[in-house]
């Protein structure tokens, strides 16, 4: 879907940040319990990252934006666990405007609805008794599309011609998976893409890969 | 578009932190002693420091360095590094000519169990979006100047796959032991912002 999270060659955005001496993992306590606490609300809400990233892109510009980082991944856990109906909407605001003295009425509990969904091995990896459909050095196009729900192929690169570099693994198709409707795993393949393929003549010249799943790419001719 | 209602900057993060382990912990559907250890162990146990032991031995043991350049899971998991973020990693190699730069346009995908979680310049919309666009220059604004001959690739953390860079080992260090090394390797080095320099 349109995001605000595919941020690839979009601008706005100022000057890149130096790297500074060492920063805390965690600039302040509550950025290393959202963390946590994202990492198990995956855990509880069907063990799907994809559903997860897909949360974060389903956040609105403040929501994604306004508390960085762990602000975002805390957002994307409710919205996570508000799906699949372990929580209400609107549960943690109402419990912490209570924390903070108010006397707020908070939602009933819902009927936990969960999607009857597992995972079929841990982690995104797996086999494929198939061949991979392109080759090392192969020129692909990565399919002009905007699909409506999740995806991992990024607009920059939508519509434009590369090299195969590297066959990956095969692995879960996010764009399925974060919507709890099948693995359909497949083939990655590191696609090499050439600046001025992407953006046009006047570009400085370098290069840039990206992992593409099979069914984003078509031969290109 | 869904949004989260009204969980924008009205109500401080941290509060609405507080609300969400609340109201998981007293329903039994999280342990707050497993919401404990992930923090520590991103806080003490996950970070470049295991990258930089990986970098170390790949400069000093050329079969090590083969193996990992072939498959980068494996040897990192000789070293006794995995889990989250590290399923499928990949090792490429920065020389006088190639320059490697990591990125994730998408999220902030980067490969934990060697590096630890990522810094906020990783993690700025300022470098998620203009590191495949103009590279050379986000570098530069880095401190990172590299000459016209040297070719930059940047690589999108757009799958389950991550990077590593094995930084070129600086010249001058041909005296030093791995472990010596391993303190000279950087987390910016790993990444592909900055090269490692010489003491």
């Amino acid at each position: 879907m349109d995001s605000i999270a595919d941020m690839g060659g979009t601008g706005g955005w100022g000057p890149a940040h130096p790297p500074g001496d060492d920063e805390p993992v965690f600039g302040a306590p509550w950025q290393g319990r959202a963390f946590a606490l994202a990492l198990l609300s995956v855990r509880v809400s069907g063990q799907n990252i994809d559903a997860f990233r897909h949360a974060q892109e389903r956040l609105d510009r403040a929501a994604y934006l306004d508390d960085g980082y762990f602000g975002r991944w805390l957002n994307a856990a409710e919205l996570l666990l508000t799906d699949s109906a372990i929580l209400a909407p609107g549960a943690i605001n109402a419990r912490a405007r209570n924390l903070k003295g108010e006397d707020t009425e908070e939602p009933t509990v819902p009927e936990p609805g969960r999607p009857d969904y597992e995972p079929t091995a841990p982690g995104s990896l797996r086999t494929v008794d198939t061949a991979p459909a392109f080759c090392v050095g192969e020129r692909v196009r990565a399919r002009d599309s905007s699909p409506p729900g999740h995806t991992r192929l990024p607009g920059y690169v939508r519509g434009h011609t590369g090299v195969v570099e590297l066959i990956q693994p095969a692995a879960v198709l996010p764009d399925t998976n974060a919507h709890f409707e099948g693995e359909n795993p497949q083939y990655v393949y590191s696609v090499r893409f050439g600046s001025r393929e992407l953006w046009g003549a006047d570009t400085e010249p370098f290069a840039v890969t990206a992992e593409l799943y099979e069914s984003y790419l078509e031969t290109a001719s | 578009m869904t949004t989260t209602s009204g969980s924008g900057g009205r109500i401080p993060p941290a509060l609405r932190t507080e609300a969400l382990e609340q109201l998981l912990t007293e329903r039994g559907l999280i342990d707050p002693k497993a919401m404990n250890e992930i923090i520590t162990d991103y806080e003490t146990n996950v970070g470049p420091l295991n990258g930089a032991k990986v970098v170390a031995k790949a400069w000093t043991d050329p079969q090590y360095r083969q193996r990992l350049l072939e498959d980068g899971t494996a040897a990192i998991k000789e070293l006794g590094f995995s889990g989250r973020q590290g399923e499928h990693i990949v090792v490429v190699e920065n020389t006088a000519t190639t320059h490697n730069v990591v990125v994730c346009t998408l999220c902030s995908c980067y490969p934990w169990p060697v590096l630890g979680l990522p810094p906020g310049w990783y993690k700025d919309p300022a470098y998620r979006s203009r590191m495949v666009r103009e590279p050379r220059t986000v570098l530069a604004e880095m401190g990172l100047e590299l000459a016209d001959n040297v070719q930059i690739i940047v690589r999108d953390s757009t799958s389950e796959v991550r990077w590593l860079v094995l930084p070129e080992r600086p010249a001058g260090t041909e005296h030093l032991t791995e472990e010596e090394l391993v303190l000279l390797v950087t987390r910016d080095a790993m990444v592909g912002v900055a090269k490692v320099e010489a003491p």
